[in-house]
């Protein structure tokens, strides 16, 4: 059951005032322009026991991706293709109002809109994920953990798995006849994701559209929409969010913003991972 | 048997694989006031996807902590039944339900008037009894005429239909092969006269030119759905009316 949250916090109500003002002249309280992404760092490997990591901080907000490889068999359906399963965990370290015990409805509904967007985008290759054909398959864990909230985790969280993703490289496998020896130690060239994908997050508060909103700016924003691209320029996922609604004229306004901001995170992804 | 090969969408008359254009919607169907212990009540039908809503309230909150001292607070559940699907479905809550349930929740924060109720709470709850593609938006829409019957004040009713594309082609109001096998599946949801988008997702893939087109046809659908739901509504009350 889903039920209208009640724990929020309220110190951004009092400077809803301010954030309006500010926007109204045309800057945003942390001195960014209306359409201005935060800068990010990505340090991959963060996590050495996982295959593939990578720690990802925009502005304040840091998370923290590991992925790890399980071997497993194929379902009945496609006995050629791997598994992919994302988790984001909201840690009770990472913000006051957050809380430990499984995941929510928040934490669900980011590692879903996460799956997604690498699912659908086909940028996850899981017939790469193949030991043996109908037999025998990789399952790749990405779990992302939110260390530190400051507003927008989801394109944090889709920036991290891709990143972890391409941090992990398969190891190596030897087949002779039936049987399979898996050597851990040794990797492989060969890793599970084929080509990036960005999510870009814009909210709209009173009449203006922000992107990558701050944790002050998220509190009392009316309402988001979240569109992740590939780099051909291609929507593959998009999820509204909160409760406010969006006439076609925002949508519209909104994707324009999100296809240029989504221009500078695969070039800073570029850079990070040397694509 | 599973079926693993992806069958044609689009046959070579241009027809999808129920007989519709790609421009149709399945015929619809609104049963208003169903149920006898729920100030409102609904079944909202779309071709062979069945949805049956209830709402209870506005009452008072418990735990009172829980209370919003500005508005109404909505508890929203979206279920499936066991056998509304092919194979059975565990009945307990999964990943799907519990970010749908939150979905439907923002999208009828969107219109219910909360302020008119502050401290209490509304409860809306959903059974889909039969699922056969589109059951977000049928529920969405179930619950919409429920809150209406329940005479709970609203901004607007909510409709909703589903693009997608198959085969390459935009197509109206998926059904289940198109939602299965198909490259795009976008539900919109709008509070049709105010001109608001109250549910926007997407999964898939389309170029920004196509999300375009696709947005542009889902509105053609939600201003014919919203009249079959404004005729239900009159039909129920009107009738009360003349007695």
């Amino acid at each position: 059951m889903s039920v209208t949250p009640s724990n929020q916090n309220i110190v951004p109500f009092v400077k809803k005032e301010n954030i309006l003002a500010a926007l109204d002249r045309g800057v945003r309280i942390d001195g960014r322009k209306l359409n201005e992404y935060r800068k990010l760092s990505i340090t991959l490997g963060y996590a050495k026991k996982a295959e593939g990591s990578a720690l990802v901080k925009l502005g304040d907000t840091t998370v923290l991706a590991g992925v790890k490889l399980e071997e497993e068999e194929p379902f009945p359906d496609t006995p050629n293709q791997g598994n992919l399963v994302v988790n984001v965990e909201l840690l009770p370290l990472a913000y006051e109002t957050f809380e430990p015990g499984p995941p929510d409805e928040n934490a669900i509904e980011l590692a879903r809109v996460v799956d997604r967007s690498l699912r659908d985008s086909k940028a996850v290759d899981l017939s790469k994920l193949v030991i043996i054909p109908g037999k025998k398959i990789w399952t790749a864990w990405v779990d992302v953990y939110v260390l530190n909230y400051d507003g927008n985790i989801l394109d944090a969280c889709t920036l991290a798995s891709v990143a972890a993703l391409y941090n992990t490289k398969l190891p190596k496998i030897e087949v002779e006849g039936e049987n399979v020896r898996i050597i851990r130690e040794e990797k492989t060239d060969i890793i599970p994701i084929n080509y990036p994908v960005v999510t870009v997050t814009t909210a709209k508060i009173g009449n203006h559209i922000i992107v990558d909103p701050n944790i002050d700016e998220e509190s009392i924003a009316d309402v988001k929409l979240s569109i992740s691209y590939t780099r051909d320029g291609r929507i593959v996922g998009m999820q509204k969010n909160f409760s406010g609604s969006l006439t076609l004229q925002d949508v519209d306004m909104m994707e324009n913003i999100s296809r240029s901001a989504a221009q500078y995170l695969l070039e800073e992804l570029k850079k990070y991972l040397n694509l | 048997m599973m079926q693993v090969q992806k069958p044609r969408l689009i046959l070579e008359n241009g027809l999808r694989t129920d007989g519709r254009r790609p421009d149709e919607m399945r015929p619809i169907k609104i049963e208003l006031g169903v149920l006898k212990n729920a100030d409102g009540s609904a079944i909202f039908e779309m071709g062979n996807t069945k949805v049956l809503a209830a709402v209870y309230g506005p009452k008072e909150m418990h735990p009172r902590h829980l209370a919003l001292p500005d508005r109404a607070s909505l508890r929203v559940r979206y279920h499936m039944t066991p056998f509304s699907t092919d194979e059975r479905k565990n009945p307990a809550p999964s990943r799907r339900e519990i970010e749908l349930s939150k979905v439907i929740r923002e999208a009828l924060e969107s219109t219910v008037l909360t302020e008119l109720f502050p401290r209490t709470v509304i409860d809306v709850f959903m059974e889909v009894l039969q699922a056969d593609a589109g059951t977000r938006l049928v529920s969405l829409m179930a619950a919409s005429m429920a809150l209406a019957d329940a005479g709970i004040p609203l901004r607007d009713l909510i409709a909703g239909v589903a693009v997608g594309k198959a085969d390459g082609i935009i197509v109206l109001d998926l059904n289940e092969p198109e939602d299965m096998w198909g490259e795009a599946d976008m539900p919109v949801a709008m509070l049709p006269s105010l001109g608001q988008v109250a549910l926007l997702q997407l999964n898939g893939n389309m170029t920004p030119e196509e999300f375009r087109k696709g947005l542009e046809l889902a509105q053609k659908g939600i201003n014919i759905i919203y009249n079959l739901q404004k005729d239900a509504l009159r039909k129920k009350y009107a009738e009360y009316k003349e007695e």
